[in-house]
């Protein structure tokens, strides 16, 4: 008997060679960060001339609204503290010393455009607009979110870990299909980049070329775990490059710079060439919480350090330097946030009509029959208990 | 629900069509008229999916049906992101136990969304997800994964048996404002019936008796559907008239058809696939035990898949409900006493 020819050989044979290289794409190195974070202002607030990422200084005008939002932000961070010591909120995770990233974030989007900040960006989500008392409600334990996202553009705080990056990427590529001019911008910390969605939100987002910027606040810990224990990568925007997209390291606290490279970003996937990753150098001056303990995990000589590199003593300094910042202007902004504070402790104070009957309300569009039975349910016990009042 | 756009009266298309081939159609008609409706997965673009659900959609629409990275929480995390930007997402989860890396993005955010936001964001998006086994599929192909998606609050699933209502739910899926999970009968896939398209069903929320019966009720869904009939046929012949009971919609569920259905028998035989123990027969168990227990002549019986991980295919003959399983189920539902 013959022995048949293999199909498969003979196909294979058939098939023209294509020539499948297995070189590197050496345009794919331009993808990776600069060895050291992009700095605009160092740390004593004078400018840097030698940028190697050849950025423009932002304009006067861009500067002092940073500033002015980081004050507002920084008193907004020590307020939400303060209101956990008095009990009117469960907890607050503070991003005191990272407010330079959470405004710069806030400040490079349009009307139009879309931000997705965690637990952790109340100071973003407030520079978007959204209301300090409404932002709050969440850790009042009033309701899971307290604005309507659509009005501020600003997707609800995300508690669980990078999964909010990939809705940031879908509501990108929403835009981007429907045609409309959008920008994203979606943040997470170090610890989320461990997360699978993380992984995931960046592929979808470089796959499908999504006008979204993705910018890890990188502040050292996850509650105590270091960032050597969520990876051994060289920097967390070398990982870009593993995507096909741009990453770029960038001092956390320094405004000016956050606000050139997130605009860089922004102008980037306003033109159609797809997503940025972001790595901000920042540090988490405080403890996870208000329940955490971070003298269990880190030493005072440890954080010390990033005291003087604090972003709003750094943009003050530069902003006074150059002239557009006096003693008066300091003083009135600390009085609009010292306002605001007072709103803060008047809306969080104060005691709010909270409906019980609102439980069954939001579950569908329309309760099913099972939600209302059980809400009757629940009034009629409400009804007997007043009656025995 | 919204009832099915119509201009004055509908003349009737009957065709002959498969389950498969009714929910291509209903994905292929809502596309054409809304285009913000978008299809999403693996494999269902030029190759038209696995089970070729979505052939064709991507020759006609387009990007608008299109692969994706083979993620599955990817795939909904970026499907809810569409759906906030204004599209009507339509996920395929390629297999049922497939679908579980993306159970933190249903549970978590497809299911609480609208909640977290006191209604301010719907999340109008479909998840369809072939259920089941009785196809030889080895392990990891052949899960009955309902019960996670009933337990949790926030899902529509739908879980049709035929052809027609394989059309009509996904289309009333489809228009619907909160995110639905299609469970879709993978065995029945290539099973054919005619199919009314312009004559609405029952909505969402709606189940049907599909078989009159005055001596005890089947209660059933999905692929177990033509199990129970073949069951009733056989207790015909045997001296027993069985009503069959199709839920159709799981969530929400429709109490007063199922209560008045066991109440006018008293006596009722819970019948599906998925494993029994803290199932959602158990919750229809249950929910008949409490509202029908002075109308019950026995026990509410349950056949079910037994407790174990779904079998490799040589064995899963074994695990399934079968007509003699059920008809042994309705033989112990106390008929002495009568």
């Amino acid at each position: 008997m013959t022995p048949r020819q293999p199909r498969a050989k003979a196909q294979a044979s058939q098939a023209v060679p294509t020539a499948v290289s297995t070189a590197y794409d050496l345009a794919s190195a331009e993808l990776l960060p600069t060895a050291t974070p992009i700095q605009l202002v160092d740390a004593d607030g004078h400018p840097v001339t030698a940028d190697a990422a050849g950025l423009p200084m932002p304009s006067d005008d861009a500067l002092l609204r940073a500033h002015e939002l980081m004050v507002m932000g920084r008193r907004f961070n020590d307020q939400s503290g303060a209101l956990v010591r008095q009990g009117r909120l469960a907890v607050y995770p503070s991003s005191h010393g990272q407010e330079a990233c959470q405004v710069a974030a806030a400040m490079v989007l349009g009307d139009n455009d879309w931000l997705f900040p965690t637990y952790r960006d109340t100071v973003a989500a407030v520079s978007m607009g959204v209301d300090p008392v409404q932002i709050l409600l969440l850790l009042a334990g009033d309701w899971h979110a307290g604005y309507d996202p659509y009005e501020f553009r600003c997707a609800p705080t995300a508690t669980p870990l990078a999964t909010q990056l990939v809705h940031a990427a879908g509501l990108a590529y929403a835009a981007k299909v429907t045609g409309e001019d959008r920008v994203v911008v979606a943040l997470c910390g170090d610890g989320a980049t461990s997360e699978g969605d993380f992984h995931e939100a960046l592929n979808f987002a470089a796959v499908f070329k999504c006008p979204v910027i993705f910018m890890i606040q990188n502040n050292e810990f996850a509650i105590s775990v270091p960032l050597s224990r969520q990876t051994a990568a060289p920097s967390l925007a070398a990982k870009g490059v593993g995507y096909g997209m741009p990453g770029k390291r960038v001092d956390g606290n320094d405004v000016a710079a956050l606000l050139a490279v997130l605009g860089e970003a922004a102008d980037r996937a306003r033109r159609g060439e797809g997503p940025t990753l972001i790595e901000a150098h920042t540090y988490r001056m405080q403890a996870h919480t208000n329940a955490d303990d971070a003298t269990r995990y880190r030493s005072a000589e440890e954080v010390e350090p990033w005291a003087a590199r604090d972003p709003i003593l750094r943009s003050e300094a530069h902003l006074r330097a150059r002239g557009v910042l006096d003693d008066a202007a300091v003083e009135a902004l600390k009085q609009r946030a010292e306002e605001m504070a007072a709103e803060m402790r008047l809306g969080i104070g104060k005691d709010r009509d909270l409906d019980p009957a609102e439980l069954f309300e939001h579950v569908y569009a329309k309760p099913t029959p099972q939600l209302l039975e059980q809400r009757a349910q629940l009034l009629d016990e409400l009804a007997r208990e007043e009656a025995t009042k | 629900m919204t009832p099915m756009p119509s201009a004055g009266t509908p003349s009737p298309r009957v065709e002959k069509i498969t389950v498969m081939q009714a929910l291509n159609r209903a994905m292929r008609d809502a596309m054409t008229v809304d285009e913000t409706v978008h299809v999403l997965g693996e494999d269902v673009g030029t190759l038209g999916g696995v089970f070729r659900v979505t052939d064709g959609l991507t020759k006609e629409f387009g990007e608008r049906c299109f692969d994706t990275p083979l993620a599955e929480s990817g795939i909904m995390g970026f499907a809810i992101g569409m759906a906030m930007g204004g599209l009507r997402p339509i996920v395929e989860m390629q297999f049922d136990a497939f679908a579980y890396p993306a159970f933190e993005q249903i549970a978590s955010h497809v299911a609480k969304v609208r909640n977290r936001t006191k209604g301010q964001v719907n999340l109008p998006m479909v998840i369809r997800i072939p259920y089941g086994g009785g196809i030889g599929g080895v392990e990891h192909h052949c899960d009955s994964s309902e019960s996670y998606y009933t337990h949790t609050p926030g899902l529509t699933v739908l879980a049709p048996s035929n052809p027609a209502d394989a059309y009509h739910l996904l289309r009333a899926a489809i228009a619907s404002p909160d995110p639905v999970i299609v469970m879709e009968p993978k065995r029945l896939y290539w099973s054919k019936a005619e199919v009314d398209l312009s004559r609405p069903r029952p909505p969402i929320g709606k189940a049907a008796i599909v078989r009159d019966g005055t001596d005890a009720t089947i209660v059933t869904y999905g692929q177990s559907v033509p199990v129970a009939l073949e069951a009733a046929e056989v207790a015909k012949r045997e001296g027993r008239d069985l009503q069959v009971v199709d839920l159709r919609s799981l969530v929400p569920f429709d109490d007063a058809t199922v209560m008045s259905a066991v109440a006018s028998t008293g006596r009722v035989v819970v019948v599906a696939e998925a494993q029994g123990f803290s199932s959602f027969s158990s919750e229809v168990a249950a929910r008949i035990g409490e509202r029908c227990f002075h109308s019950l002549a026995a026990p509410v019986r349950r056949v079910t898949g037994f407790d174990i991980p779904y079998p490799p295919p040589k064995l899963e003959k074994h695990h399934l409900p079968t007509v003699d399983r059920i008809l042994d189920a309705v033989d112990s539902l106390q008929w002495e006493d009568q």
